[in-house]
This record gives C-alpha cells, sequence and structure tokens, in this order.
C-alpha cells in the first residue's frame, strides 16, 4: 500500500521556503549595508536603514508556523529536529536582519567623516560573513553536515580578521586623534560582522543536530572514561 | 495554508443547531446545544467518552430516530430547513448526510457491488456505463481505485480493515451527499490506514462538508478546521482546532487538551 503524501509534508516544506526567503533577505541586507559603507553610498545605507520589516514579518510568520505544526501534528524524531532548528535558525536570521541594521547605523555615522584608511580587511569579513550564512542555508537545505561543518571552521577565519582589525584601527587611533570616532565605528562594523558569522555558525551547528541528532555546541567533550 | 472557508465568518451555515437537548428515556444526554458549522471544513467533535459527541453527530441525520425511547428538543437546520420539522423525509435526509462508521461494515458482496447497491435502490444507477464511470469516480474519490481497479469483482470482506473503510467512504460519497458523519472512522485501523484516512478526510473537504467524532485528540488536531469540544452533554468550547490546541479559552478544553482529565 503506498502511502500518501501527508499534507503535514506540504507545510514543512513551505516552513522551509519561508526560512530560506528571510535568510536570502538578511544576506543581501549584510551585503547592501558593508557595500554602502565601502562605496560611501549614503543611499544604500538609508535603504538598509529603512526596510527591517520584511524580515521582522517573516520572523513572526515563521515562528506561528512552527507553532502550529508542533501543536498540531505532534511531529517525532527528524521531523521534531526540523521544527525545532526552524525555531532556532529563525532567531538567528532575525538577529542577521537586526545586525545589517546595526551596520548601517554605524557606516551612517561614520560616513560623516572622511575615510580613515582604505577598508580591506571589513570587507572581507563582509565576504566571509556572507558566505558562511549562504552556506549554512545551503547545509540546511542539503541536509549537508559536511558542508556545515566548513561553516563552523569558518568562524575561526573571522575571529583572526577581527582581531586584526582592531589592532590595525587601534594604531589609526592613537597616530591620529581626528580617526577616533569613525574608527571606532568601524571597529563595531568588524564587531558586528563576527557577531553575523557567530549567528551563521548557530545555525550550521542546528543543522547538524538536525539531520545527525548530534549536538555539538560548545564543543562539547567526549564523556570522559575513569 | 489551511481552513479557507474556516477563516471566512461570512459564508453560512451548512448545519445550525440552535437549542438543542436530546433524552434517552428521562436521562437528559445533551443538553442546550447550538452550533453552526461551516460548509466545506473539516469539524471535530472531541470529549471523554460519554461526553455526548457521538449523540449528537447521530442527531445531525436523525440516526437516533431508531434508537426507542429518544426524544429531542430544538432545533437542527441544515441550509436553513428544520431536519426535525414535519414532513421531512428522513430517507432523502441520511441520503444528503451520509454516515460512515466506526467499524467498517461492507457488505457481503464484491467491490463493485457494494457501491452500486446503493445508486440502484436510489435510481442513480443510469446505464452499465455510466454505472462503471460512477463507481470509478467514487473510488477514486476515497483513493482506493488504484488498490482494487483489478479486483472489482471480488469480494469487500476480503479487503484490509483500511481498504474497508475507504471503500465504506466510496459507498458514502456514491449517493453525492453534501455533508458526511464521521463516527470514530479510523479508530480501528493501524497507523498507516489512518494516515490514509486523514489525507482522504483532508482531501474530501473540498467538495464536501465533514463532521467527525474522534477520541483521538491528535487526529482531531491533524485533520480538522473548528473543533468542538463536549463535557457531560454540554458543548464547552467550538473555535478553530489550531486555537482549542494552542490556547483555549475554557479552562476545561487547557485541562482536557493538556491531559489533565478525560
Amino acid at each position: 500500500m503506498e502511502r500518501p503524501v501527508p499534507h503535514f509534508r506540504e507545510e514543512l516544506e513551505a516552513l522551509q521556503g519561508r526560512l530560506l526567503e528571510m535568510g536570502g533577505l538578511a544576506e543581501e541586507r549584510v551585503r547592501a549595508a558593508v557595500q554602502g559603507l565601502v562605496s560611501r553610498d549614503h543611499d544604500l545605507v538609508d535603504q538598509v536603514l529603512a526596510g527591517d520589516e520584511p524580515v521582522n514579518e517573516l520572523h513572526i510568520d515563521v515562528d506561528s508556523r512552527c507553532f502550529r505544526l508542533l501543536a498540531l501534528h505532534q511531529p517525532m524524531a527528524s521531523d521534531l529536529r526540523v521544527i525545532v532548528a526552524a525555531v532556532k535558525i529563525n532567531t538567528d536570521l532575525e538577529r542577521v536582519g537586526d545586525l545589517a541594521v546595526n551596520i548601517a547605523e554605524a557606516s551612517k555615522r561614520c560616513l560623516a567623516h572622511p575615510p580613515v584608511k582604505q577598508l580591506v580587511d571589513i570587507p572581507r569579513m563582509g565576504e566571509i560573513a556572507q558566505t558562511m550564512l549562504r552556506d549554512a542555508l545551503d547545509a540546511y537545505v542539503k541536509r549537508d553536515t559536511t558542508l556545515a561543518r566548513h561553516v563552523l571552521n569558518e568562524d575561526d577565519h573571522l575571529d583572526t580578521l577581527k582581531t586584526l582589525v582592531f589592532r590595525d584601527l587601534l594604531a589609526h587611533m592613537l597616530r591620529d586623534q581626528s580617526t577616533v570616532e569613525p574608527a571606532l565605528d568601524l571597529i563595531l562594523i568588524a564587531r558586528h560582522l563576527e557577531r553575523i558569522g557567530d549567528h551563521a555558525t548557530n545555525i550550521a551547528e542546528d543543522v547538524i543536530f538536525m539531520v545527525s541528532a548530534l549536538d555539538v555546541r560548545h564543543h562539547q567533550p567526549a564523556p570522559a572514561e575513569d | 495554508m489551511r481552513a479557507e472557508a474556516a477563516d471566512r465568518p461570512d459564508l453560512p451555515a451548512k448545519v445550525e443547531v440552535d437549542s438543542l437537548n436530546f433524552f434517552y428515556g428521562a436521562k437528559r444526554a445533551l443538553e442546550d446545544i447550538s452550533i453552526r458549522i461551516k460548509p466545506n471544513v473539516v469539524t471535530a467533535f472531541i470529549g471523554p467518552s460519554g461526553c455526548g459527541k457521538s449523540t449528537f453527530l447521530r442527531t445531525l441525520n436523525r440516526m437516533n430516530d431508531i434508537i426507542p425511547g429518544t426524544r429531542v428538543e430544538g432545533r437542527v437546520l441544515i441550509d436553513n430547513v428544520d431536519i426535525y420539522g414535519s414532513g421531512m423525509d428522513v430517507v432523502h435526509l441520511r441520503r444528503r448526510v451520509g454516515m460512515v462508521f466506526q467499524k467498517s461494515n461492507p457488505f457481503p458482496k464484491s467491490i463493485f457491488e457494494n457501491i452500486a447497491y446503493g445508486l440502484r435502490v436510489n435510481g442513480m444507477a443510469g446505464s452499465k456505463s455510466e454505472l462503471a464511470g460512477r463507481i470509478e469516480e467514487c473510488l477514486k474519490q476515497a483513493a482506493i481505485w488504484d488498490e482494487v481497479k483489478d479486483r472489482l469483482d471480488e469480494s469487500a470482506l476480503a479487503m484490509s480493515g483500511g481498504q474497508q473503510q475507504r471503500l465504506c467512504i466510496a459507498r458514502a460519497l456514491a449517493i453525492r451527499p453534501d455533508i458526511i458523519l464521521m463516527d470514530e472512522p479510523a479508530s480501528a485501523l493501524d497507523p498507516i490506514a489512518t494516515q490514509h484516512i486523514e489525507e482522504l478526510i483532508y482531501d474530501l473537504k473540498q467538495a464536501y462538508t465533514i463532521v467527525i467524532v474522534t477520541h483521538n485528540m491528535q487526529q482531531a488536531a491533524r485533520v480538522s478546521d473548528q473543533t468542538a469540544f463536549f463535557w457531560l452533554g454540554r458543548l464547552v468550547e467550538y473555535d478553530r482546532t489550531e486555537r482549542i490546541f494552542t490556547a483555549p479559552s475554557e479552562k476545561l478544553t487547557e485541562d482536557y487538551v493538556t491531559g489533565r482529565f478525560g
């Protein structure tokens, strides 16, 4: 007897679609915020500042879909993990959307001053953060734990770059006090990008849990043997 | 999204029950029930054993009439006509309001004849090819055609329990009812056969108004758009299924759906 495709599966697919839509939007907003800073494009920065609403709407929509699926379908095993992962990924993506706004705010302040320096590491950080986000969501769609683990490794790269940016800008501030204000904002931006990497990492960890039921958060050591 | 029709309060009620009381002899089994059931929606009745949910279901096509000593007060309107009013043809009523029971009850005849019978006695058989076409249509609607198309002449009693139940649904659909009442239609079935029935219910609401009694709360949550919770012969709460299972208004409903009693 062939099993029917339950409408539960269709609703699960729809949930995944909404989550990916949200991921795409959040990623695009990070890209625009960094691009606005690098190319000193005030309009682009303003667009990011004004456009948080779609991500927020998706945040609420995804949550309510998860809530309904949990309440009405009592999912088990992998279905349960998929929905719990969606709840958590949803929160991470909403935070990424907020961080894009934070980057745009700092960029706006920064653009009121002359350039501190040619920006190299911050756009690089932006690219890495976006790639991590995209890979984490790809890993989610493809149920690909290898890609998810790759995202976890990329996070170290981003942390190293952030430390470099901090040191470099500190040197500028010590040399020339007039750069303190914009340089502080650039440090904030580097910090925000590093946080976006952390959210991508969280998503990748959720994907690994969703696929393998394996909790890899906080580098949990194997149980000690006495 | 589910429950498009359930989201539309402007739709006229398919079934409207007004201050219904029901008695088995002197015992009042249903107390002052009023409810409006919307068309093309799955409505589930839930509640602990003896709460009156099955009794209430059977008032909707006067199946209780066959139990001696029973009495009904109040009104049950279907498409604005009181089915307890004088002049109501009960046979005609039950043709419009079909029923599927807990235990599948196919006739001890072939699969084909199980459906043909109802069509013939209702003068709906038509020509030989029309009859065959109608039977195929019903079996398809009941999602069982592919499993039985090559053995329509075999006995219905040789089918599995889940198939027999879908055959009974096909039989109910054959005479083109508007409303289908289902009394615990999956309680005797295994999980896979149950899933078949649940998906079927979900698909059938496009064309029918469905009322289902189930003691399985999870099943009500999965298949229905609206849920009514009964307790001691009273209708405690009636709302969108999502609401009943996530944020019910009544404490009694909350206690029941969280498993604190019943």
